[in-house]
């Protein structure tokens, strides 16, 4: 039985983190888009943790601070959300292209 | 008054008119009898700076190189020339104003008339006042603007308003003159003042003498006073001038502004005899327009103008005195010219008033029993005015005769011959004038002949004054010699000593050194030449008396001309005097045309317009074609240069430097996001895996 040490943790990360990224890439619906950046930092919450089990108690901290950020963020991002959808009755992210020159 | 008299009762307009007037009369015995006994010999008040300014800060350059600041003052001058115009025009003036309070009394526009008539009076003791060019100037368009105003007075009548416009635009040419003269003189001396001017002009008299620029002042002021005081070649306009009311032809065209012009040279006198070309055109110019005048009065049938005429030709006499430099006789003559012709003029305007208003002489005659006042002292005037010894003009005339006949050696014989014709012919017309109207057989409708009346005693009373002082007027300026014919002895020539420091010019003119070298009392003998021409003179007054009664006295139903009878051309010719006014008309109205060529003010219009149109319109408008051409080039120039290439260029490159830029651009947030993680991941490839 293998022992599960901090690569693991660590692989686990990675794997999550490159599946949010692609999302995050690849994905039209905005909220999706979310949920994969959601992933992305829970991958990075994942990486900090099992860091701290080497390096002490900082990355724990750390990692609760991301959480309240991602929180936070989830919020103002639904807020422009629907604020988008009211002006332009769509939620998907290649027909927008406002910030073109 | 011209602007409330309207509506105040006639007594008021009488109270205030003629009581301003009569009060100036006292005001100047009053102003005379003191300057007289001050002994000054001239008496000079500056009131206030009217032109320029104290500080001298209008410089301008004199004729003699040296500099000059523009400064008029208005003031007034009181000198023994001045006194005896204040004299004449106030003492006329109030007997005038008085007359026409009768004279008017039925007309409309009382307060009109009265209103012109005090500003008239204004204008011309402003004119005698002022002490220097232009303030006499600006009198002297004052009594121009009258004189337009009271000519027509009667204003609704077509004949009234032209007579009217014909005296203003022929004064218009002399006041030219004036302005010009007046200038020249400021350029020569730099000022206006005419005590400063006179003290100049005989400091600098051996310089000056007979230059061009002297000369030229001269002349353009002698032009002036040929407006003025109808001379050759402007005199037409006086005869017209009888349109107005007969009170303002004796006022202003017999007794007082058309004197204005023998005033100005009499004024400058110390300028004119500087001047001895100028002197000659004066002499010469009086004497012709005596002659000239004189003849075409000869069969005048309209009383005013033959009078008119007469004016005209006594004028002449008063410039022939100036230019042989007898200016005494000449200002003399003016004194005692102004009682007997507002005399005659006032006695006309009684005939006329008891004919309702016939002018023509035709149709009057025998009137010598109904109107007994007017016509004695209509008498006494033509008595005057025709020389007869005892009276005023008889003085006057003869102290004129004599400086033509003995000035500057007899230079100026000739004139004598012909100032002596004209004595003649004014004896003739007057005498004419008297037998037509009071003599012969009454040839009136019969309702006229039954409307004749005296005229109110307003009328009658100046009348009888005026008569009066054109009978005595004359022995204030008894030529010496003729005193010393009758035995008496001594300074009997009140008038030109009175006038002696206004004249004393350093000149060696006989015609002054003689009475002079009498009243010292050197015994000299009055030459006896002297008695022979006042012999012949009285002879001439007697012959055109003779001569007039002779053909008009026992006149019938229809006035026989003699002239008519012996000369039929000459006759019509002197009619219509000598067809100037036609030929005025043709040469400066611009009624006729020689070819395509028209002649006249309206002419010399056309032929400016066309040089307008032609040369300068057309210098214009090449000069606004070639500005367009240039502006058409510097518009392309800058719409293809300078925007074109310069603006637009850098623009247009950036722009196309832009393109590919743009394209990394799209706006797509996610391809942000995939350049970024390749970007990243372009870094930890670079920075880990090296």
């Amino acid at each position: 039985m293998l022992e599960i040490g901090t690569l693991h943790y660590v692989l686990v990360g990675a794997i999550l983190f490159l599946i949010g990224m692609v999302g995050v890439i690849t994905r039209r619906n905005v909220v999706i888009i979310f949920m994969s950046i959601e992933l992305m930092l829970s991958a990075i919450n994942l990486n900090l943790l099992a860091f701290s089990r080497l390096y002490g108690l900082h990355g724990q901290v750390f990692a609760l601070f991301i959480a309240a950020d991602a929180a936070a963020e989830a919020a103002v991002g639904l807020g422009i959300l629907i604020a988008f959808f009211r002006n332009r009755t769509t939620v998907n992210m290649d027909e927008v292209d406002l910030l073109k020159w | 008054m011209l602007l409330f008299g309207r509506r105040l009762p006639k007594s008021v307009v009488n109270f205030c008119c003629v009581g301003a007037v009569a009060l100036t009369f006292v005001w100047t015995l009053l102003a005379v009898w003191q300057f007289t006994h001050s002994g000054l010999p001239y008496y000079t008040h500056n009131l206030f700076t009217w032109l320029g300014s104290d500080g001298g800060k209008m410089l301008y350059t004199l004729h003699g190189g040296g500099t000059a600041e523009f400064v008029v003052k208005a003031g007034v001058l009181l000198d023994p020339l001045s006194c005896v115009w204040l004299l004449f025009v106030t003492g006329v003036g109030t007997l005038i104003h008085i007359y026409s309070t009768g004279y008017m009394a039925h007309e409309g526009g009382y307060y009109r008339f009265f209103g012109y008539l005090n500003l008239f009076m204004f204008s011309m003791l402003t004119l005698i006042l002022a002490n220097n060019y232009l303030m006499m100037f600006v009198g002297w368009e004052g009594v121009g603007l009258c004189s337009y105003l009271l000519i027509g007075f009667y204003f609704h009548k077509h004949s009234a308003s032209t007579a009217a416009n014909k005296a203003f635009i022929t004064n218009r040419i002399g006041d030219a003159g004036v302005i010009l003269g007046s200038l020249t003189i400021f350029w020569l001396f730099g000022t206006f003042d005419f005590v400063r001017v006179t003290e100049l002009a005989r400091a600098q008299s051996a310089t000056l003498m007979g230059t061009g620029i002297i000369t030229a002042a001269t002349l353009l002021l002698f032009v002036g006073a040929c407006g003025k005081s109808a001379q050759i070649p402007l005199y037409v306009w006086l005869p017209d001038a009888m349109e107005g009311p007969t009170p303002v032809s004796a006022l202003i065209h017999a007794a007082t502004m058309v004197t204005a012009g023998v005033y100005m040279v009499a004024r400058s006198n110390a300028l004119f005899v500087l001047a001895p070309e100028t002197m000659k055109v004066v002499a010469v110019i009086g004497a012709l327009t005596a002659i000239f005048a004189a003849s075409i009065g000869l069969v005048q049938n309209d009383i005013k103008r033959v009078l008119a005429y007469s004016t005209v030709s006594q004028l002449g006499y008063m410039f022939l005195a100036l230019g042989v430099g007898a200016f005494t006789a000449g200002v003399f003559h003016v004194f005692t010219h102004a009682f007997f012709k507002a005399l005659l003029f006032l006695g006309s305007g009684s005939v006329i008033h008891a004919m309702g208003g016939q002018q023509d002489m035709r149709f009057m005659g025998n009137l010598r029993k109904k109107i007994p006042t007017t016509y004695l002292t209509m008498l006494i005037g033509t008595l005057a005015i025709a020389g007869i010894p005892g009276l005023a003009g008889f003085f006057s005339k003869d102290e004129i005769l004599w400086q033509a006949w003995s000035a500057h050696n007899g230079e100026f014989r000739i004139l004598w011959y012909v100032a002596f014709a004209t004595a003649l012919m004014t004896s003739f017309y007057m005498f004419r004038l008297i037998f037509l109207t009071f003599f012969g057989s009454s040839r009136m409708s019969h309702e006229v002949e039954h409307h004749v009346h005296e005229s109110p005693k307003s009328m009658t009373v100046p009348l009888v004054v005026l008569a009066f002082c054109a009978i005595f007027a004359g022995y204030l300026g008894v030529s010496p010699s003729l005193a010393r014919f009758v035995g008496l002895h001594g300074d009997t020539n009140r008038f030109e000593h009175f006038l002696a420091p206004v004249f004393e010019n350093p000149s060696e003119n006989a015609a002054v050194a003689e009475p002079s070298a009498a009243t010292e009392g050197n015994g000299e003998e009055g030459s006896p030449s002297e008695y022979i021409l006042m012999a012949l003179s009285i002879a001439a007054a007697g012959a055109g008396w003779w001569s007039a009664r002779r053909a008009y006295a026992v006149s019938g139903a229809e006035v026989r001309e003699p002239i008519n009878e012996v000369a039929p051309p000459l006759y019509r010719t002197m009619l219509n005097k000598y067809y100037v006014d036609e030929l005025y008309d043709k040469l400066f109205t611009g009624r006729t045309k020689i070819g395509p060529v028209r002649l006249g003010a309206i002419g010399a219009g056309e032929a400016l317009w066309k040089v307008d149109s032609g040369f300068i319109d057309g210098g214009v408008n090449e000069v606004g074609w070639l500005t367009r051409a240039l502006g058409s080039v510097s518009s392309w120039w800058d719409k293809w240069i300078v925007d074109g290439i310069c603006v637009n260029g850098p623009a247009v490159v950036v722009r196309l430097l832009s393109y590919p830029a743009r394209l990394v651009q799209a706006g797509l947030l996610q391809w942000y996001a995939l350049v970024m993680v390749f970007g990243v991941a372009g870094l930890l490839w670079y920075y880990v895996l090296r």
